[in-house]
């Protein structure tokens, strides 16, 4: 699967409070969409260090990097671009 | 006495060998094996204290199961682990399922090869000989200073989980829709005093959802909730399948404008629920509605990093850290997360 559908699917399946029809964009804010709960959060931070083999510093935990799709590839790419 | 106290923590689960421990003989030898006499009191009584007892054996697992169940005693263990594999395994599998850290665990073999090995690859985990099993309930790390009512009940509550679980691989579908089948209900009260020693007995047993790891005893829990300058917040989570029981613990220090979470503490039993970023929007929002800002205090351990990613992931950031792996975080509440529609939160 691409890296973008596993991301875009993680975040699909945790996040609630989303309307039955609500299509979730690229660039939308999950963090004001839906409710991010502490799960999803390990989940995420589970799958960039087990999956992707990125380790992730305290500084790196920071919404910024991860409030929509695209964000989450974003930080990913540079992350491995840093490595 | 607290550094001793610290060296070593309070058991939580004692992991039994069969053969020639709990009972005499060996099963596969012999079907008329006996209990070792006063072995069930022994357990009773641990039990009682609200520590758990789960099965680490070597054996066929289906005799095995019918000789506990036909003995009286299956219901007390929790994911037995009865095969050939080796005994290390085993514990790793009962503290994945307890969801317990391997220092909490205790091991009774009558092998030295056994002990040894489960020593060599998990040197956290306590590991006895089988021939003193009647002194075990004078251990001073199976002694829990207070039995609360939640320690009373908690195998009940573990059996509830066993259940959730097995639910949980049946279903299917996204978690959230999950979650929302299980009707959960936090409530969060102000802790009165009948809370106090489950207060305490939370903050002594709970490592990985945990900001400061610091612990407080009864008499400063009962001087935080006479002052005005504090405040004890405690949060019980029932579903369908009952009560998890009070498993989640704030304690805020009241300033002007300012309100300083100096421990923000879940059971590890509730992890899977997202019920800490639930608490905490809850201490949050109230924060807000009374037009404060908010400041949690933070110490990184071995155990806690689950708890960093929620405070960061609750939009929490660092404005301050010292030696020790101190950290001070800030919320300016710009960005509150809401209650998810899976639960519902009922505060007093």
């Amino acid at each position: 699967m691409e890296l973008k559908t596993h991301i875009q699917d993680l975040i699909a399946k945790n996040l609630s409070n989303l309307d039955e029809d609500f299509v979730l964009q690229d660039d939308d804010n999950i963090f004001e969409r839906g409710f991010v709960d502490s799960l999803f959060a390990l989940k995420l931070v589970n799958f960039i260090e087990d999956r992707l083999g990125i380790e992730l510093e305290n500084e790196d935990l920071d919404i910024a990097n991860f409030y929509s799709v695209n964000r989450i590839l974003d930080f990913i790419q540079s992350k491995k671009s840093m490595g | 006495m607290k550094v001793a106290m610290k060296a070593r923590k309070e058991i939580k689960c004692v992991v039994w060998d069969l053969d020639n421990t709990i009972w005499e003989g060996i099963l596969l030898e012999n079907d008329n094996v006996r209990l070792r006499p006063g072995i069930i009191q022994v357990i009773e009584t641990l039990d009682a204290r609200g520590i758990l007892h789960s099965i680490a054996s070597k054996n066929n697992r289906d005799f095995a199961l019918e000789k506990l169940r036909e003995f009286g005693i299956a219901d007390y263990f929790l994911y037995p682990e009865i095969s050939w594999n080796a005994k290390s395994v085993s514990i790793e599998r009962i503290r994945k399922n307890l969801n317990l850290g391997k220092d909490r665990l205790l091991f009774i073999d009558d092998q030295r090869f056994e002990r040894d090995e489960v020593n060599f690859v998990h040197p956290e985990v306590l590991c006895l000989g089988a021939e003193d099993y009647m002194k075990l309930p004078e251990h001073p790390l199976l002694n829990p200073r207070f039995i609360t009512q939640d320690s009373r009940r908690r195998r009940i509550m573990y059996l509830d989980d066993q259940k959730r679980k097995h639910a949980e691989s049946e279903f299917i579908g996204p978690r959230t829709d999950y979650l929302a089948s299980l009707e959960l209900v936090l409530t969060i009260n102000n802790a009165e005093e009948i809370d106090l020693q489950r207060a305490e007995e939370l903050t002594m047993r709970t490592n990985q959802l945990n900001t400061t790891g610091k612990t407080y005893g009864y008499g400063e829990l009962k001087r935080m909730i006479d002052s005005d300058r504090h405040m004890i917040l405690i949060g019980e989570l029932i579903d369908k399948y009952g009560s998890f029981g009070k498993i989640g613990l704030a304690s805020i220090e009241k300033f002007d404008v300012l309100w300083n979470l100096r421990l923000f503490l879940m059971s590890c039993r509730v992890m899977a629920y997202g019920i800490g970023s639930v608490f905490l929007t809850y201490i949050l929002q109230k924060a807000k509605e009374e037009g404060n800002k908010v400041t949690a205090e933070f110490i990184h351990t071995d155990f806690n990093r689950m708890m960093y990613i929620t405070l960061k992931f609750s939009n929490f950031t660092e404005i301050g850290s010292g030696p020790g792996g101190n950290v001070i975080f800030e919320n300016d509440l710009s960005l509150i997360q809401k209650i998810p529609h899976y639960i519902k939160l009922r505060a007093g």
